[in-house]
């Protein structure tokens, strides 16, 4: 995995950086000594490691516009990172650059049921913010299987998602506010309690901008009433098109779950073989159908999928009647990715998403890619909206199998986009997809995302080398090709 | 004035290019709804998109429609209600308010303005239901971003910045959205007051009920008896208005839960499907202001709801002025008697002390050409304003003007 060069000079001059970095913030919260830099060298997408040229922990925002403009000042490269639990490498950090963490930004600031939304700083946990408002009722929807501990601010980076997209959104769709501080340290607010943006769309474009164009020091979330009733459906079928097939008929009915998941047989077996949640093992596939709102809808609701998926051809189903049965019916399902870790001494836990109707297919050649790999592979796939989670199993002492295994991932995800789908649903492109974003966007497209990213941060200092696989210089974006004096065309039907 | 008309993406592109090249400004329209709306843009050359139409891509079971950015409105609602879907985030259609009669314009337009109706506080807004677009930029380069899918974190959200760029930014040629489907029934309940305040504390207790509530909005007793619609208009007092949607069984149940809950304070009513859905349309496309004759200037004020009945209050000390509130509080449709100013300073100091922004959305052409139509922005995002237009239109040719001056 190709990074920037290192600049030499900054680190030559890493001791004196972390002097200057001291008088911002004193003490502990600059850490130079190697040994002490090393758990930050990885973030979740453990096979890279980078040790950074030194760790600043701010703990204001003064602080962190001072380390930015002195970062800005001096051309130091800055990796912006929440609780190092990216699976994209987000923030692997740059041997040559500051890596900037934000986890002591960990206080709740503001709860306004009023307004239904809480003020919080960027290295709160996902989880922690439901945590802070369900006794009163409240929970703050999206729900990455992280979220004991991916941060907030990391969550709007990566514009994270989670089980219950399909009915609530991503985070763009549950944000209200930001404040962020630019590479030049200027703080700016976008957005408040109030809905719709004055301009531009800050906000939408800040989020999964994957700590590229500032460092975000506040988030305003919304936060939903908890629903009345939570049930789900355990459903198997003897192939993957049957399931798909329920999970069409289900929306074609109308239906929104808050959720559906699907796990093909490895993902089943590896499942029940670790936590015994009573999964059926004869089954080519298990679907997940969660229900949630007024107790009235949900039961009705309930009803409703039985009977579709009864006509889909379930061999196998059962309905919650209780929350202990409930969260029975997930505990395989949460606990697919460590089962598969369980049978395997590595994973690579692949991100994509393809319209839904093609999963059958993509499975197909999936199992195909797995023979001529001579990798196995097991799924996990939101079926809802189409996000899917190969994950490719691989031993990593075994010389060259780790490269096998990222070959076999492209692959995958390749044919997602060839399907019409997208390179990443929901964990982001860092340095793990950056290379296969042409297979995505031509450099036309690539080109004008990242002028976006020049209005921002000219000099590329924040966290280069991820998402885009060639970096440019914004003078040379901004050079335009005219010709000029070319008649109107006459093609062109005008009046 | 010349008019550009292209009839395929590669005519916009050449059209674009041309323009580019030539520094000649060009105001971008699809089918013209909007053109009352914004700042006034004075171009000598103009491109017209109604001739990129067509769905090209709709599978209900997906949830995904794409089409042509100037494909009319009443092309894509039809299609729509055909498999019981709809575009969640309630689209108005200010045709009534702005010219007296409908004028629902493109999906292109509806995009590129992120108006969105009462649902937007439970679905969210245009810009939430927006996967994908090809277009061409200010450069004359064809680019798209985004897809057809939902989950899609893949490069920058530039569907996000498109959404509430009004053309400013990419001519559009054609979207790709997000589509859900309709509810089976809906309930409206009614809590009859004249005071803001009460108003607010029965939306917001709704709100915070667990029964998914997807309007809330309260109109004072003028603006009521205005909508024509019983139980409303012959109430003899202000109205706040809470809507559920659902299966019927869920909404009967919901409605009499939140009737007992608002209910506990003043009387309260209960609208069904077809009243319900007239009052909605009402609220959605500000009929109250749009009567016969009336030629007041309109504001569409966005603020946290727990302080609309106080901004609501402060507002009416504007010379003729009336007002209602939709969002649970968070939006206040403002008319006022001030053709010339529109009340502007006094407005925009009201609202900054608060926190939230107001739009000129009903004013005469001079007003719109001279008045902030936008809330002007503090310092650094003008700056960053400035600058990401820059990145995507360095000569200024696409809608110049449209938003802020200069931009």
């Amino acid at each position: 995995m190709e990074m920037p060069k290192p600049d030499e000079a900054v680190l030559a001059r890493r001791h004196r950086i972390a002097d200057d970095l001291r008088v911002i913030v004193p003490g502990e919260g600059v850490i130079v000594d190697v040994d002490e830099r090393r758990p930050y060298e990885s973030d979740a997408l453990t096979a890279y490691k980078t040790s950074p040229l030194v760790v600043v922990l701010p703990e204001t925002v003064e602080q962190v516009s001072a380390v930015l403009r002195y970062c800005h000042e001096n051309g130091i490269k800055v990796v912006p990172r929440g609780a190092g639990t990216s699976l994209s490498g987000g923030s692997l950090p740059l041997e040559d650059g500051v890596l900037l963490g934000m986890a002591k930004f960990n206080r709740i600031l503001e709860v306004d049921y009023d307004n239904r939304c809480a003020r919080v700083q960027p290295g709160v946990t996902n989880l922690s913010i439901t945590k802070a408002v369900e006794a009163d009722g409240y929970y703050y929807a999206p729900d990455p299987s992280s979220q004991i501990a991916c941060s907030i601010g990391g969550n709007v980076a990566e514009n994270s998602g989670g089980v219950h997209c399909l009915k609530y959104g991503l985070t763009t769709n549950n944000l209200l506010g930001l404040e962020v501080v630019l590479i030049d340290g200027e703080v700016i607010r976008i957005g408040g309690k109030h809905l719709d943006s004055e301009g531009y769309d800050l906000l939408g474009i800040m989020t999964g901008s994957e700590g590229l164009l500032g460092v975000v020091t506040e988030v305003t979330v919304r936060l939903l009433r908890a629903p009345e009733t939570v049930r789900a459906l355990l459903i198997g079928f003897t192939s993957s098109e049957a399931a798909g097939d329920c999970v069409a008929k289900v929306i074609g009915a109308g239906i929104i779950p808050g959720g559906m998941e699907m796990m093909d047989k490895p993902a089943i077996h590896a499942a029940e073989d670790f936590v015994h949640a009573g999964y059926p093992l004869d089954v080519e596939a298990l679907l997940i159908v969660e229900l949630d709102g007024p107790a009235q809808e949900v039961d009705y609701l309930i009803g409703e999928v039985k009977t579709i998926a009864e006509s889909c051809g379930a061999v196998s189903l059962k309905i919650s009647e209780s929350e202990p049965e409930r969260l029975g019916f997930w505990a395989g399902r949460k606990a697919a990715f460590p089962a598969v870790g369980r049978i395997s001494p590595d994973y690579l836990c692949m991100d994509g998403t393809i319209p839904r109707h093609q999963l059958p297919k993509v499975l197909r050649r999936m199992t195909e890619l797995s023979n001529e790999y001579g990798l196995r592979v097991a799924n996990v796939f939101h079926a809802g909206d189409g996000n899917l989670h190969p994950l490719i199993l691989y031993d990593a002492n075994i010389p060259g199998e780790l490269r096998k295994a990222e070959d076999f991932g492209a692959d995958i995800l390749r044919l997602c986009v060839e399907v019409g789908g997208v390179l990443t649903g929901e964990h982001g492109v860092g340095v793990e997809k950056r290379d296969l974003m042409p297979a995505m966007f031509s450099e036309v497209d690539l080109a004008q995302q990242m002028r976006l990213k020049c209005a921002f941060d000219p000099d590329g200092l924040l966290n280069p080398g991820k998402v885009f696989p060639t970096l440019h210089r914004c003078a040379e974006l901004g050079r335009m090709h005219i010709h000029k004096g070319k008649l109107p065309f006459p093609d062109i039907p005008r009046f | 004035m010349t008019q550009f008309v292209p009839e395929t993406a590669e005519q916009l592109k050449d059209a674009v290019a041309w323009a580019v090249a030539e520094e000649y400004p060009v105001a971008v329209k699809g089918a013209g709804t909007k053109a009352d709306l914004g700042r006034p843009v004075e171009t000598e050359h103009e491109i017209d998109l109604s001739k990129l139409t067509g769905i090209t891509l709709y599978e209900p079971e997906e949830l995904v429609l794409q089409a042509g950015a100037g494909t009319p409105m009443t092309e894509i609602t039809a299609a729509l209600d055909e498999k019981n879907q709809q575009l969640a985030f309630e689209p108005p259609d200010l045709g009534f308010l702005l010219r007296g009669e409908s004028a629902a314009g493109t999906i292109g337009g509806v995009v590129a303005t992120n108006l969105s109706g009462p649902r937007r506080i439970k679905a969210g807004a245009a810009r939430d239901h927006f996967l994908g677009f090809k277009g061409v930029s200010g450069r004359g380069e064809e680019f798209k971003s985004g897809g057809r899918v939902m989950k899609n974190v893949t490069g920058y959200d530039l569907c996000k910045l498109m959404a509430g760029s009004w053309g400013t930014l990419t001519v559009m040629s054609q979207v790709t959205v997000k589509v859900l489907p309709k509810a089976e029934k809906e309930r409206t309940v009614l809590l009859y007051t004249d005071d803001p305040a009460e108003a607010l504390r029965g939306m917001t207790d709704a709100l915070n009920s667990p029964y998914e509530v997807s309007g809330a909005a309260w109109l004072p007793k003028a603006q009521a008896a205005a909508t024509g619609i019983e139980l409303v208009a012959g109430a003899g007092s202000g109205v706040a208005a809470i809507r559920v949607e659902g299966p019927g069984p869920s909404v009967e149940y919901r409605c009499a839960r939140l009737r007992e809950i608002v209910g506990a304070a003043a009387k309260t009513e209960e609208l069904h499907s077809h009243r319900g859905k007239a009052f909605w349309t009402v609220v959605r496309d500000v009929m109250p202001f749009a009567g016969a004759g009336d030629n007041r200037v309109v504001w569409k004020i966005s603020v946290a709801p727990s302080d609309g009945p106080a901004i609501y209050g402060d507002l009416l000390a504007l010379k003729g002025a009336e007002a209602f509130m939709d969002w649970g509080g968070g939006l206040i449709w403002l008319a006022v008697d001030m053709p010339n100013v529109g009340g502007s300073e006094i407005l925009r100091e009201i609202v900054a002390k608060a926190g939230g922004h107001a739009t000129l959305v009903r004013g005469d052409r001079h007003l719109r050409a001279n008045a902030d139509v936008f809330q002007p922005l503090a310092p650094g995002l003008a700056a960053l304003t400035r600058k990401i237009k820059n990145g995507f239109d360095p000569h200024g040719v696409l809608n110049p003007g449209r938003m802020y001056d200069g931009v």
